[in-house]
């Protein structure tokens, strides 16, 4: 039996610490001086918003650690000690090891802005980042987001809970553009507008100033020489994974922690993983860093059969990924880049409302479906990631649309209007809606 | 809160009060001939001259007169019983009856202007409210709700969860003092039903009244959502003509009242004596409600729950599950979710279940043999135990009462008997199950937390398997409020449903070690 420490109580720790219990008998122990408990660090914003309470958001019952023998342990540690297997914890004992799985996440993004250490400015990552955001909004006109990713367009979304005005600054001409294709840039750019958020597009920030107490955040510039008053700052510029404890050891690091294909680092016995892991050969169509929340799942599992007896290699299928602005739903599943590359040609669908759409990926030649996009409609995994492996036509991939259709019963069906939409943009090969229409579809229409 | 809103809320709370001060207004006289309506002849004999005290006397509240009344009585019997002359005691309750009859003054005089100043005014001030909800753009919209006092069991839970219970305590065991109340809705059962209103009829039309406003603020609060529309008008639509207008039209028609959606177990006194009697003394259409009644739960719960799961009768069709889906809603997260509270579920669900089967297989011995004991056990003293404990304490005051401290589906998870025997079906032989969406979960949290049933709804998510169990109502609200796109309420093959969790989540290619077995209901 061997002592497994996990550092890191974020989905990636916890699912390699509930997988090697899985499978072996070895003692476990989680450490994070964040919370005592695993919580779904993805729902900070709900508690924010007073959809839930931070118990909501813990997905095991406190007893489950007791019973399944994974000893948890709040702390925070200063300094490992690779050569003794040694963990340096802070006001602690040391604590030894002999496997060590490093799963300690990202920290957000700083560019050295003035005025970025004041008082009211903060990203949000951390159970600790919401509490500062609980204490730093209370009872604000005006915040100020910069940084038009998908953390940012969730902050916008708690401030409004709370009746605060928001300034929204986005560094592009158009919301996320280098994620999202012009067409569902331009409707989720739409939809920000529509809550009443003052978006300020082909904007950066210059510095942040004080108010007249020195301490806490007054107002912002712009590079364009804009001032904006404001008592809230949220830097959501992306994340960098959490490694500032780790410089100066015999581990190799460049952005992240250098791992190999079974996410094991040039040290024997200690393994990253999650978003602190830089994988050194990425899998195809994968990012070397990918702070994704079901790839740090998929490595927590990968390492767990590693750990216990199995080396098995990290192996994410088809890339998939879903995130919501507000109202509107986004699900992708496979290669959807911008920009659109030379082999590739896609067809997009939106509806007259301005709030769904659909974007469909294919090879130029075959037809074979590359990727899909959909804003304010659920896709249905199984079939997106089956047709993409097996090189589906757009043709066929379109006659048979209804499969892929995962929104509630009742809900207004497109499937018609969007192969009708194909039809009339292709001279040939016209596609023939097949399978069944629900019963109610059909009673109603 | 908007300027509108506010306005509503204040329409709503004069109302509200108004309703409350209906109570002390009124007198309350008894004449001879009040005494002569209301009592059995017999008892009019014992009772008439005891009560010549009391007689065209005025009373200014029902509590004086009640008090003095009920004194009375009991001084009689107290009579009888010394003279051991037992037959003689009188056990009817007159008590709802005489206070109504003897009740007169300006509530009498001005019910129906009463009735708008007060139920009226609450509605129309809950109807501005809810429609100021439209102001909003269409989306999931539960912001603050663990930041208000009224929906995260704060002092407004605490007041409005204290008010439901007493109204229930007071509307099953002491009616005579809301009479004032049964007054202001006698002009609408005297329209439906020719008769005057009863503290049942009062129940009803509070009870229609409370779903279709609730029905119409989930219908605001779900615009983004048709299965949520189509759902709460199915539960609007029952209420108002099943449950209500039909029930008092067959009254009008002196016919028995017949709800023709309630049914056996929930509707426990279905075959008790009283009730087949009145069935089979009906002609044919007597007749007819016997058997449909009797057809519900034996072929129709079986079929539409192979077709469609539990929800074709909870969330779509039931009275109490129509109160918990549009009242109960803002209250839907406050059910317990952990492991616990599942274990105390079961046992207690499936305690009344077989409570419910044992109390009528004794009431159907006696009906048929004429014996009301079995062994040293009466049949009515267990329906009377019955009747108290789960019809009238659980499913009223604990079921209702306890939506702001407990959730909107107290009684439906934890007694109802038909929720339990439709929820077996669900488990072991139905066509409906919770889809997840691959590897999409994020184990946010959402859908566990807005369950009325108090089933943890990630924990299946996560993992990738169907949500298949006995206690899911299908209301459809955990996939409403997944912010990634995981569940779907779907119905297909019963073989097809994903009973144990795949060994590797979608989206992983990792090869797989164990060969996975796809397991239906009815083999587990």
């Amino acid at each position: 039996m061997k002592h497994i420490v996990i550092l890191g109580n974020g989905i990636s720790g916890i699912t390699a610490a509930r997988h090697i219990r899985k499978h072996s008998n070895h003692r476990i122990t989680v450490i994070s001086g964040e919370t005592e408990h695993f919580f779904s660090r993805t729902a900070l914003m709900y508690i924010y918003m007073g959809h839930m309470k931070y118990e909501h958001t813990k997905p095991y019952e406190d007893h489950f650690w007791g019973k399944n023998r994974i000893e948890l342990k709040k702390a925070w540690v200063s300094r490992i000690e690779f050569d003794k297997k040694e963990l340096v914890l802070v006001g602690e004992a040391p604590l030894t090891y002999d496997i060590l799985i490093l799963a300690v996440g990202s920290e957000p993004n700083r560019f050295s802005w003035p005025g970025q250490d004041l008082e009211g400015v903060q990203g949000l990552y951390s159970y600790q980042d919401l509490e500062k955001m609980e204490v730093y909004t209370h009872g604000i006109k005006r915040g100020v987001i910069v940084g038009g990713g998908l953390i940012g367009v969730e902050m916008a979304e708690m401030l409004l809970s709370r009746g605060i005005e928001v300034t929204l600054l986005v560094r592009e001409e158009s919301y996320w553009n280098h994620v999202l294709p012009t067409e569902e840039s331009a409707l989720v750019t739409r939809h920000i507008q529509e809550h009443s958020i003052d978006l300020r597009l082909n904007r950066e920030l210059a510095e942040i100033r004080p108010d007249s107490s020195g301490k806490k955040v007054g107002s912002i510039v712009t590079t364009n020489g804009e001032t904006i008053e404001c008592q809230f700052v949220c830097l959501s510029v992306g994340v960098h994974p959490f490694i500032r404890i780790l410089a100066d050891t015999a581990l190799e690091t460049d952005r992240g922690i250098l791992v190999n294909e079974y996410l094991e680092t040039n040290l024997p016995d200690v393994y990253a993983i999650g978003d602190c892991a830089q994988h050194r050969q990425p899998p195809a169509g994968r990012k070397a860093v990918e702070q994704i929340w079901y790839t740090g799942r998929i490595m927590g599992e990968t390492v767990a059969r590693t750990i216990c007896g199995s080396r098995t290699t990290y192996t994410p299928g088809i890339f998939f990924n879903s995130a919501k602005f507000f109202d509107i739903e986004y699900q992708t599943y496979g290669e959807v880049t911008v920009p659109l590359p030379d082999d590739t040609d896609t067809f997009y669908w939106e509806h007259s409302n301005g709030r769904v759409a659909l974007r469909i990926n294919y090879k130029k030649g075959s037809g074979a479906v590359v990727g899909f996009n959909a804003l304010g409609l659920r896709l249905r995994h199984e079939v997106c990631d089956r047709w993409i492996k097996e090189g589906r036509s757009i043709n066929d991939a379109l006659a048979h649309l209804r499969e892929v259709h995962f929104d509630p019963e009742f809900f207004r069906r497109y499937e018609e209007e969007i192969v009708q939409a194909y039809n009339s943009s292709q001279s040939e090969h016209v596609v023939l809606q097949r399978g069944k229409k629900s019963f109610f579809s059909r009673l109603f229409s | 809160m908007n300027k509108i809103q506010r306005i509503g809320l204040g329409l709503f709370i004069i109302g509200f009060l108004v309703w409350i001060a209906t109570l002390t207004m009124g007198k309350f006289t008894l004449t001879d001939q009040v005494l002569k309506d209301n009592l059995k002849p017999e008892h009019y004999e014992q009772l008439h001259s005891s009560l010549a005290p009391m007689l065209n006397k005025t009373y200014d509240t029902p509590f004086g007169f009640n008090k003095d009344l009920s004194h009375t009585i009991e001084q009689v019997n107290e009579g009888y019983k010394v003279q051991n002359q037992m037959d003689k005691v009188i056990n009817d309750s007159y008590a709802f009856a005489l206070t109504k009859a003897a009740s007169h003054g300006y509530i009498r005089d001005s019910n129906l202007l009463l009735f708008w100043a007060s139920i009226g005014l609450s509605i129309v001030g809950a109807l501005i409210y809810i429609l100021a909800g439209l102001r909003k753009l269409p989306g999931n919209k539960n912001d603050n709700i663990y930041h208000n006092p009224a929906t995260s069991r704060g002092w407004v839970g605490i007041i409005i969860g204290t008010f439901l219970i007493l109204f229930y305590i007071v509307i099953y065991f002491f009616p005579q003092y809301i009479v004032n109340w049964t007054l202001l809705v006698d002009p609408l059962s005297r329209v439906l039903s020719g008769t005057p209103a009863g503290q049942w009829f009062l129940y009803g039309t509070l009870y229609t009244l409370a779903i279709l406003v609730m029905g119409v603020r989930m219908l605001i609060k779900y615009r983004h959502n048709r299965y949520q529309q189509v759902r709460t008008v199915s539960v609007m639509f029952f209420q108002l003509s099943f449950a209500f207008i039909i029930a008092e039209i067959l009254i009008s028609l002196s016919l028995p009242y017949y709800d023709f959606k309630n049914m056996w177990p929930l509707d426990y006194d279905f075959f008790f004596e009283w009730h087949l009697d009145s069935l089979t003394s009906s002609g044919q259409l007597g007749l007819f409600m016997l058997v449909w009644g009797i057809a519900l739960f034996t072929i129709g719960v079986p079929l539409f729950t192979y077709l469609y799961g539990k929800r074709w009768y909870c969330s779509w069709v039931c009275g109490c599950g129509g109160l918990a889906e549009t009242l109960g809603d803002p209250y839907r997260q406050l059910s317990d979710k952990s492991l616990k509270a599942w274990k105390v579920e079961r046992y207690m669900v499936y305690g009344v279940l077989v409570f419910v089967v044992v109390m009528t297989a004794m009431v159907l011995y006696t009906y048929f043999t004429g014996q009301s004991n079995i062994g040293p056990i009466s049949s009515y003293s267990v329906r009377s135990i019955y009747g108290f404990w789960i019809g009238a304490l659980f499913s009223g005051v604990v079921g209702v009462g306890f939506y702001p401290l407990m959730g909107n589906r107290v009684w439906c998870r934890y007694g109802c008997p038909l929720a339990a025997y439709i929820g077996i079906v669900q488990r072991f032989k139905s066509r409906f199950r919770i889809t997840t969406n691959g590897g999409q979960c994020i184990s946010c949290g959402n859908c566990s937390t807005y369950c009325e049933m108090g089933i943890d709804v990630r924990w299946y998510a996560q993992r990738g398997q169907d949500v298949v169990r006995a206690s899911c109502v299908g209301c459809g609200i955990c996939s409403a409020v997944c912010p990634r796109g995981v569940l779907n309420l779907e119905n297909a093959e019963p073989g097809s449903r994903v009973m144990i969790a795949p060994e590797v989540l979608m989206g992983n290619d990792m090869p797989v070690i164990k060969t996975q077995a796809r397991t239906t209901g009815s083999q587990n």
